[in-house]
This record gives structure tokens, sequence and C-alpha cells, in this order.
């Protein structure tokens, strides 16, 4: 293997890895802001014990997430750099930009007011205590939103010129509005939204079940997150409906890829499964519904989708001769279906879920069994961010920048195979000896931590 | 004043403000070597509201130079490969070190990350080092900017030499901060004869490293950088003369200054290039030939005009906000 596929295999594990810990940056800040606002509002003395005790404990596991998050994100900011250096000169005058603004405007604030947040319990009023996590959470969000308009740049460019051989930014505000970025930074938002709320709905279950001191605390923190999650599952399918349809003209490719479209179809069928034959570019075997691929794509029953062989040729009139698609069609293909598997299973869980903790609250001692067994279905909203993100950015090779850039020559041209070994393992081992040692201590926090009137 | 000078400045104005911040917060850091454990916690519970704030100094120098100078990213970020992944790997064991430590109630835990701080701390102040001396005396850049040389080539005894004088200086500085956020009285005194100690240390490091640049590269021909270097000894030396008295409050402005002014210093001799070629003066990348364009620049001059006072605000806030001495008490639950 060359520096290139290191490379690529190495950013690709170090931004999902960083992408576990960003969708519950993103939701739980959201969520203990009002868990904090809950508890400045609440009335006699013991309920606000209590709910400060609250707001701590989800307060402790946001801020472990957060401090990995933080760390890996940097790990990111440097890549650009150390690993694509000839992306960096490429895109320098455009992509600097936004990754500057969200230090400057976004992760400045973030980490100056958790800081504030943690050690400012006893020296802040109430309110203004409250105003920082609500500045925390903001700031999170303003950051994923730079970071996704850079993105967005890279799957569907807008406001440029190509002058003296690289790209330069011509328009700002077009890079900001570029209908990309809406698609992206609300899926990512719900994304993160559903993630946050169904942690809490894990661990809410899972100390309801084990812990029958904190019992009565965790029911009503359940019934919040139910609602929250909800809000949230709804939404990340909402604006991925939408995204799916705006690809239809922004990036056509990537849509046909991940249904595994070969040929353009008037009205085309939806594949639920298929055996993928990428080198003859076509499927041996495939589970269709017919027509239903065009109606997701245009809202009713008639309509053309193009297919992969089209825009291959189509791609080879516009950039000259290559090969313009995706190297991992069936990887795609599976992972939409991972992702979309694992939202609807998800709304399913908070769908019984809520049905459990609204209309049947007595009978949440029966079920006891069943909330314990919860924290094994945590993995699915993790399954589903990171295929999301497979898609996102396997769907766009063979380009770093689509149509202007492609990934093979945007790696540093100084960088030995050995070099890249070298970092890839250390990463790769460092994170997951860190994700062992994380989960330990939010484990043992968790289990030891009683929600309970006494005083400390 | 053009663009590209304003931008130089910016740069010079952000990794001054990383180094003096994050300088002595890996200071601390490297100060947790051999305390015990009560004493430790009052030394991470310092820089605990702050070190993550002080960190985007470093992250914002990074992503502006992206911004404003391209090809200087580019290139700082590809030569420096490896030292840059222990840099990585250090700073991350080290933030998530600041977060987990107290979590849990074992020794053995608690011993682990405090170590994971120490050398979190220690490694990038090293390495920042090694890398500003590099910088300074050049490395082996092609016409294309690309780096021909290898990891060792950066590893030279002066560029060690240079690191070695980082990490005094740090541990000085950050000596100095624990000067005045220390209340136990017995501990500030012990602390006092420590600070004077890695000041002296430092001060023959930076001696010798500025002789040993004196000797290399051209930075003494400039007057500004001679006149620079002097103001940054001799805040050193009025920074370890205060310690020495007791005056920890001065110790700590005095060490700053000395900080600032190396730090501008440096950008003073290197001006107009950022990374100078050692093959051949041409290759070297400078304001002009790395810049981004007008068009860019000028856009990320309004939104620094506009950010980088708010952040200083609201930063300098936080400090008044944990002003207070932090007290044994303070620690009892870590």
């Amino acid at each position: 293997m060359d520096a290139l596929i290191l490379s690529r295999l190495q950013f690709a594990i170090t931004t999902l890895y960083h992408f576990l810990f960003v969708p519950v940056t993103l939701g739980l800040s959201i969520f203990v802001a009002l868990l904090e606002m809950w508890y400045i509002n609440s009335g006699s003395y013991e309920e606000r014990i209590k709910l400060k005790k609250l707001v701590k404990f989800f307060g402790t596991i946001f801020l472990i997430n957060f401090a990995m998050g933080v760390v890996t994100g940097i790990v990111q900011e440097f890549h650009f750099g150390m690993n694509w250096s000839e992306y960096a000169r490429f895109m320098g005058d455009i992509f600097g930009a936004p990754l500057a603004l969200e230090a400057l405007t976004a992760f400045f604030i973030e980490s100056t007011f958790i800081g504030l947040w943690i050690f400012g319990w006893d020296k802040l009023s109430e309110k203004f205590h409250c105003l920082c996590i609500w500045i925390v959470a903001f700031g999170s969000n303003l950051s994923a939103f730079w970071i996704l308009v850079a993105n967005s740049f890279m799957q569907h460019p807008v406001g440029y010129a190509i002058e003296d051989g690289r790209a330069v930014m011509t328009d700002f505000g077009e890079l900001v509005t570029n209908p990309y970025v809406l698609g992206e930074y609300s899926h990512a938002f719900f994304a993160g939204i559903t993630t946050g709320g169904f942690l809490v709905i894990v661990v809410s279950a899972w100390k309801i079940a084990t812990d029958e001191a904190s019992r009565e605390i965790f029911v009503r923190t359940l019934r919040r997150a139910v609602l929250y999650t909800l809000v949230g599952t709804l939404g990340v399918m909402g604006s991925g409906h939408m995204h799916a349809q705006y690809l239809a003209e922004g990036n056509p490719m990537k849509l046909a890829s991940f249904e595994a479209l070969w040929e353009t179809e008037n009205p085309a069928p939806f594949a639920i499964v298929a055996d993928i034959n990428q080198e003859e570019r076509r499927n041996d075997f495939e589970i269709t519904i017919p027509k239903m691929f065009t109606f997701m794509v245009h809202n009713s029953f008639e309509g053309e989708v193009k297919g992969i062989n089209d825009l291959q040729r189509e791609a080879v009139e516009k950039y000259g001769s290559g090969y313009y698609i995706p190297n991992d069609v069936r990887g795609m293909f599976w992972s939409f279906r991972a992702m979309v598997g694992a939202g609807g299973l998800m709304l399913f869980i908070v769908f019984v879920t809520g049905c459990l903790v609204f209309f049947c609250r007595e009978k949440i001692k029966d079920h006891l069994c069943c909330l314990k067994m919860m924290p094994l279905l945590l993995p699915i909203p993790f399954v589903a961010n990171s295929a999301g993100w497979y898609i996102a950015e396997a769907g766009r090779q063979p380009w770093i920048v689509v149509g202007l850039q492609k990934t093979a020559v945007a790696v540093s041209p100084n960088l030995s195979a050995g070099e890249v070994w070298v970092t890839l393992i250390g990463f790769t081992a460092i994170y997951l000896f860190l994700a062992v040692l994380a989960v330990f201590a939010a484990v043992m926090f968790i289990r030891r931590t009683h929600i309970t009137e006494d005083e400390e | 004043m053009d663009l590209n000078i304003v931008w130089f400045i910016l740069i010079t104005v952000l990794f001054t403000g990383f180094f003096i911040l994050e300088g002595f917060d890996y200071g601390v850091g490297m100060m947790l070597l051999g305390r015990p454990k009560n004493e430790r916690s009052q030394f991470v519970r310092a820089i605990g509201p702050v070190w993550d704030g002080n960190e985007v100094w470093m992250i914002t120098a990074g992503g502006a130079t992206f911004a404003a100078f391209p090809h200087v990213y580019a290139t700082m970020f590809s030569t420096f490969y490896l030292a840059l992944f222990l840099m990585l790997l250090a700073l991350i064991m080290r933030g998530v070190a600041f977060e987990l430590r107290g979590k849990l109630k074992y020794s053995d835990w608690i011993n682990f990350w405090d170590c994971s701080i120490m050398f979190g701390s220690f490694v990038p102040a090293l390495l920042w080092g090694v890398a500003v001396t590099n910088l300074l005396r050049g490395v082996p850049i092609d016409f294309q900017m690309h780096y021909v040389g290898t990891f060792l080539d950066l590893l030279s005894p002066c560029a060690l030499l240079g690191g070695i004088f980082f990490v005094l200086l740090f541990a000085f500085h950050g000596t100095n901060f624990l000067l005045i956020k220390i209340a136990d009285k017995g501990l500030l005194e012990e602390l006092q004869k420590k600070s004077f100690c890695l000041g002296s240390s430092a001060l023959v490091g930076y001696v010798l490293f500025a002789a040993a640049m004196a000797h290399d590269t051209d930075i003494l021909s400039k007057p500004g950088t001679i006149i620079l270097l002097g103001l940054s000894i001799a805040a050193l030396i009025a920074s370890c003369a205060s310690a020495k008295r007791g005056c920890g409050c001065r110790a700590f402005i005095s060490s700053t200054l000395s900080v600032a002014f190396l730090t501008i210093g440096f950008f003073t001799a290197l001006f107009p290039r950022i990374m100078v070629s050692s093959l051949s003066p041409e290759w070297s990348l400078n304001i002009y030939n790395a810049a981004s364009t007008p068009h860019t620049l000028t856009l990320m001059t309004i939104a620094a005009a506009i950010f980088v006072p708010i952040v200083l605000l609201y930063q300098g806030w936080t400090y008044k906000v944990f002003k207070d001495r932090v007290t044994p008490a303070d620690v009892h639950y870590h």
C-alpha cells in the first residue's frame, strides 16, 4: 500500500472516530442545557437538589464525550496540511477561511465557556451558569456549521474561480449559502439531537432498571428524552429525504451509486437488496420495488433518474477520459441501507419506550428486564452516523473536490508509506486505548452516581 | 500597509498568545513531576478552567495560517509530519487526562492521567522549540515548496537545544503562574525556589540558544530582532529576580513579557519570510508567494478585526472569574 491509500485510510478512521463524539456533543449539549433550565425553574428544595444532581450527571457524561471530541478534532485540522498538502495548496484560499472562522467564532467560545460551566457552579449566578451551557451548545453547532460549509464545497463547489492552477474564492456568501450546506447541516444537526437523545434514553432506562433509589427522577428524564429523540429522528429523516432529492441535481453520481442504479430509468425502481457487480457495471441480482426510486426523487411516479453508466459517459465528456464512478458502490449501497434501517429502528424503539413511559407508567416495574437490556441498542445511532459519512465521502470519490481536484493528486508528495504506516497505527492504537478508558470511566460513573434527595 | 503584512502580524499575535497561554499550561503540566497527589490536584485545578480556551490559540494560529498563507500551512505541516504526529499524541493524552483524572478515585487511575499530563505538556513544549529552531535555521525546501529532507534532519543538536530551552522557559513560566494561583504558603515557598532554579536554567539555555542561532543564521543582522531578544532576556532576568524575592505576580508578568518578546523577535527575524529554504533563498516561502488572494485576506481581516477583540474580552473575563487562589480544600474531593 502506498502513502495515498494509507492516508485515505487514516483520514477515514480518524474522521469516523471523531464523528462518534461530535453528534453526542451537538445533541447532548442542548439536552443538558434544557435540563439546567428545568432545574433553575423548579420549585421545592428537594426537587432542586435532585435536578442539580441530574444536570451534573448528564453534564459529566457530556464532558467525557466533549473531551474526546475536542482532542480528536485537532487531529482533523492538522491532517489537511500533514497528509494532504497539495489539497491545502490548491484549496487553501477557500478552505482555510471556514476553518479559521470555526476556530475564531465557535471553538473559542465552546472551549472558554465549557471551563466556566464546569468550574463556575459557585461563582456564577444560576441564570448565567445556564447561559454558559447554552453558549457551549451554540458554539458546538456553529463549529459543525463551518466544518460542513468547508465539506460542502468539496462536494459541490460554488463561489470560486480557478486562477494559476488553484481554486480561489470569488464569493464568500455563495460558499455559506451553498444549497449543499443546508442539507448536510440540517441532517447532521438532527442526527446530533437523535444521538444525544438516544444516549439519554439508554442511560435513563438502565438507571431505572438497576438503581431503585434514583428510579423516579430517571423515569421523568426518560419521558423528556423520548420526546427529544422523536424530534431528532423525524428531523433526520425529513432532512435526509430533502437532501437526497437535492442530490438528484447537486450530485447525481452519488445518489445513483448508493442506490446502485446503473442505467437511467423512467420510472426508476428502488432496490431493497442487490448483488452489485462493479466490474461489469450492473447488479447480478436485485429485489426491487417498481417506480419507488422515482417517487422518492420526484414525489411522483413519473420522472427520470439518471443511472451510473450515463453519468460516467457525461463525466468523460466533461472532464476527459477516466473512471468517475465511486470505487465502492457496494459499500455505499449497504451503508445507505444500514443508515436508513438504523433510523427506522430508532424511531420504533422511541415509539415503544414512549408508550411505556407515557401511557403505562405504572407497568414500568414489570419491564425492568427489558430496560436493563437497552444499552445493547446504544450502537444503533453510531452505526447510522458512521454509515452516513461513509456514503458522503466515498460517494465523492474519485474526487477530493468534485470536478476540480482528484484525491490521487492531493496527497503530500514528501510522505513515504512507512511514515504514514507509523501514524496510522499510532492513531488507531491510541484511539482504541482511549475508547476503552473513556467508556470505562463513563460506565463506572453512571453506575456509582445516585440521584436522590440527600445532600452531598 | 498591505494585507499580507497585516496577516503576518496577525499570525504573530496568534502565536504570541499561544506561547504565552499554552506556555504556562505546559509548564504547570510539567511541574506535576514528583509532586504528591494532593499538590498535583491543586496544580491541575489551577489551569483546569482555562487550559481548553488557551489551546484554541494554537488551533486558531493553525487555521489562520491555512486561510492566509496556505502554502506555509501545507509545507510546514507536511514537513513536520512525524513531529506533529508525536505532538498530537501528546495533546490527545493531555486533553483527555484533564477530563478523566478526577472521574475515578483510584490512585493508579489518577497517577496514570497525571503522567499523561506531564508527558502531554513536555512533548509539545520540546517539539515547538525544535520547530522554531528549524524555522529559523531553514529546512531543505525545493522549488515546488516541498520538503526534501527526512525526519532526522529536523532533530539536529541545535534544534534539540532549542527544544530544551523551550521546555525550561515554559516550565519557568508555568511555575510563575502557580505562584499567583496557589494559596498554600508552604507549597508557595517551595515553588519560589523552584522558579528561581528554572529561571536561571532557562537563562543559560537562552544564551546558548541565541549564540547558536547567531552562529547559524542571520537573525542578529536585524536591529529589531536584537532589541526584542534583549528585552526578552531582560524580562527573564527580572522575572528570576522577582521570583527569588517572592513577588509571584511580577515574576509572572515578566515571564509573560519574556515569552512575548521572544515570539515577536522570532517572527521579526523571519520577516518577510515564513519558512526559510536552506537550499536556495529564492525557494523560501514568504508573505507574498505563500499567501491567499486579496479577496480572502480582506474577508479574514474583517473577521479577525471583529472576533479577536471579542475573544480577548471574554477570555480575559474568565480569568477574572477564576482569579482566586486554589486552596487544598478546593481539591479535597479529587
